[in-house]
């Protein structure tokens, strides 16, 4: 036994694969313990905030400032505060009223914008075929571009009791604070999703869900394969022949349509998370079966069965001592495959709004359903939807990496 | 050919056996549950209605057309006969539309798409798996942990991120549907243009994941006949490097056609998924919009269609096996 696991290990594949997985179950248990939040609380208020640190904004006005003498300059805050239409009207009174081509117009550089107009622009040129209130909305511009280039900062007022304002304080251009002074930064690694939860938080605690799910459907699909397996490679005869065309029966109608169809009937009332869990069990047994009956009738007549047989044993010890053994491998293989499976079939089936009918817990398919129905493959959000595939991808990844690495320990012949 | 007649015979026969085991659990299935979509149907197509004689006469109406006051044998063969007739009832979300003709106008898509894309990924799967089984070196080494990788994207993953990538981000390729929005189905140039366009994403998500799940296989299929005793015996015979691996292809190649005649159900189903994402108007949209509006009798439609379309998948390849195994031919022939 221990000499087997040292060969396991010893595969390169099982072992990356082995890696992976690991890393990503202990994620799931030790994350939580780290971020204690509930991972479901809808902390943004809006949707789908772009991954980063999140400042208080009224904590950073009162918070220590430093001075840095990093220039800020006036171009990066004229790019900030002239937009599009801005930009394009005084691109559009340069060429007709300032005498300036086209073609030394720039829009997207705000700076050299700013230039030409100052050179160009004043109020009291003939503005033939402009009406009043353009030109009153150029020279209010041409004040705006004024104050932006004075840089005096942004003023800080409060209320009066009786009820005019009072200048503060002064921020200028230059005042800095730092982070660690603030108290209530946050931080979204990957953002928050369409409900205003954190991503990151939210991806750990759906992972253990899916991973429960896997586990539960991929026990539930291994068991019944087992169990039709051995009876039907064991005992042959007609048992064998009315389970092996019950299994041919659900290879070739798909197990996605029988699933589809139950879960819907079920009623999204009923579904919870362990429900469609062992929904999907029952589904996809057949390939187990298929594969531990193939096994067992090639063991079946093996001298130590007959041996056995000879000897008088019952059937149930036959199974546990002779054949059991010897198909472990095969099981675990199965077992490791539906696992990945079931991960993938509730994301399939919660995309089709089939998944657990729950708001209380996610799935990595629910929270594919959750991004895709708030369009975040569309707007460009995709903290919402990457991670989520990029779990499942790896989960699945791993699973497979180790299916294959202790195929090739059990298989010789497939050594290369 | 009298030996293959009784192979397709016995074939076509566990087909049909097959179909009506399917249409069977169709039926039963959503009537063994606790929420029966019959009187589903009744609560939904009462509400809103106050006038009493006429939902006395809705009801009375569907009564007639579930059998509702019959025994569920005969509920059944009225489920069946109406079906062969091709009348799956009126759908809720869009009525006044047929089912039938909702399924009619989405299947199609739904074919063209997957057919081609599903051969496609297969061939090239095949290849690429056979050819790093044979090259091994840094060709194997490298690909085999991309394809095995690529395999296990879902296919919904694979079809949001060409989708993010490009149509998107490079703006090159539409986000959705399977024409422009502001066309009208036409024969007209324009029009097919516009429909190739719309259909390169899921095409493409569709054959990235199947040539990834192939090529694995190929690849060790191919190994393990790399390493055969005929192969040995041959090349101490001096055969020609080619014509073993001519004999390899082929015989690695028939556990890969069985391989895919067991996993197309599977295959479908997530490229039913991945069509949603494209909002691809063939029939993986059209079940998500019957399961949101809980549009029962299209939900039932579509799932029959599917499996009707997994079990003539199947049946296609069991024919194209018989003809490409000798072994069956050989057999029939005793």
């Amino acid at each position: 036994m221990l000499n087997t696991l040292k060969q396991v290990f010893r595969s390169p594949r099982f072992l990356v694969g082995f890696i992976i997985f690991i890393t990503i179950f202990l994620t799931v248990i030790i994350y939580p313990l780290i971020v204690t939040v509930n991972p479901l609380d809808m902390v943004g208020n809006g949707n789908f905030f772009k991954p980063g640190t999140y400042v208080n904004v009224s904590e950073t006005m009162t918070a220590k400032k430093y001075t840095l003498n990093v220039d800020v300059s006036s171009a990066s805050k004229l790019d900030r505060q002239l937009d599009e239409t801005q930009r394009s009207k005084m691109s559009d009174w340069l060429v007709r009223f300032g005498g300036v081509d086209e073609s030394e117009i720039d829009t997207s550089d705000a700076a050299a914008l700013v230039e030409l107009w100052k050179n160009h622009y004043s109020k009291d040129v003939d503005q033939k075929g402009l009406i009043a209130a353009d030109k009153k909305y150029f020279a209010r511009l041409d004040g705006k571009i004024d104050n932006m280039l004075a840089s005096s900062g942004i003023i800080i007022a409060t209320e009066n009791e009786d009820g005019t304002l009072s200048e503060n304080s002064t921020i200028d251009d230059q005042a800095y604070v730092n982070i660690k002074d603030l108290q209530t930064n946050r931080t979204f690694i990957l953002g928050t999703d369409n409900f205003g939860r954190d991503v990151l938080t939210e991806l750990v605690a759906a992972t253990k869900v899916s991973l429960q799910i896997g586990l539960i459907a991929g026990s539930i699909a291994t068991f019944i394969g087992l169990i039709l397996g051995l009876l039907s490679g064991y005992l042959g005869g007609t048992v064998d022949n009315i389970i092996t065309f019950i299994t041919n029966l659900f290879t070739v109608i798909p197990s996605f349509i029988i699933l589809v169809l139950i879960s819907y009937s079920v009623g999204s009332g009923a579904r919870g998370v362990g429900l469609v869990a062992i929904i999907i069990g029952f589904t996809s047994w057949t390939w187990t079966t298929r594969s531990v009956r193939s096994q067992v009738i090639s063991l079946r007549n093996r001298d130590h069965v007959n041996l056995s047989k000879l000897s008088g044993h019952s059937m149930l010890r036959i199974v546990f001592t002779d054949i059991l053994p010897y198909i472990a491998s095969y099981v675990v293989m199965a077992l490791i495959l539906q696992i990945s499976s079931g991960i993938l079939a509730e994301a399939q089936l919660s995309m089709l709004g089939l998944g657990p009918a729950t708001t209380k817990t996610a799935t990595l398919g629910l929270m594919m359903n959750w991004a895709m129905q708030y369009s975040a493959h569309l707007n460009g959000s995709w903290w919402a939807y990457f991670p989520v595939i990029l779990t499942i991808a790896l989960i699945s990844f791993s699973l497979n990496l180790m299916n294959t690495g202790l195929d090739q320990v059990f298989n010789p012949q497939l050594r290369d | 050919m009298k030996g293959f007649r009784k192979y397709y015979g016995q074939k076509i026969l566990w087909y049909l056996i097959t179909f009506v085991i399917a249409v069977l659990l169709n039926f039963i299935l959503p009537r063994l549950m606790p929420g029966d979509p019959t009187s589903t149907i009744m609560a939904k197509v009462s509400v809103g209605m106050t006038d009493a004689s006429a939902i006395q006469k809705v009801m009375e109406e569907y009564s007639a057309k579930f059998s509702l006051d019959q025994p569920l044998y005969i509920q059944f063969f009225r489920f069946v006969g109406n079906a062969l007739k091709g009348d799956f009832g009126i759908s809720f979300t869009q009525y006044p539309r047929a089912v039938s003709d909702i399924i009619a106008s989405s299947v199609w898509w739904t074919v063209c798409l997957q057919l081609p894309a599903i051969i496609v990924g297969w061939i090239l799967g095949n290849l690429l798996g056979a050819v790093a089984a044979y090259i091994k070196g840094v060709f194997d080494k490298v690909l085999l942990p991309v394809f095995l990788f690529i395999g296990n994207i879902p296919a919904f993953g694979m079809a949001t991120i060409l989708l993010t990538v490009f149509a998107v981000n490079l703006k090159w390729l539409p986000t959705g549907g399977g024409y422009g929005y502001d066309l009208i189905p036409n024969a007209s140039w324009s029009f097919f243009l516009s429909m190739f366009k719309h259909y390169q994403l899921p095409f493409w998500s569709i054959v990235l994941i199947t040539i990834g799940g192939q090529a694995i296989g190929m690849r060790s299929m191919s190994i393990y006949e790399l390493n055969a005793d005929y192969v040995k015996y041959s090349r101490f015979l001096g055969i020609k490097d080619n014509k073993i691996v001519g004999y390899v292809f082929r015989n690695a190649m028939l556990p890969q056609v069985t391989g895919l005649a067991m996993s197309i159900g599977t295959m479908m189903g997530g490229a039913l998924v991945a069509e949603t994402i494209f909002s691809y108007p063939g029939l993986g949209s059209t079940l998500l919009s019957a399961v949101t509006g809980q549009d029962y009798p299209l939900i039932s439609a579509c799932t029959l269609i599917i499996t009707i379309m997994v079990l003539l998948a199947n049946l296609f390849v069991e024919i194209i096996y018989g003809i490409i195994d000798p072994r069956i031919k050989a057999a029939q022939q005793d």
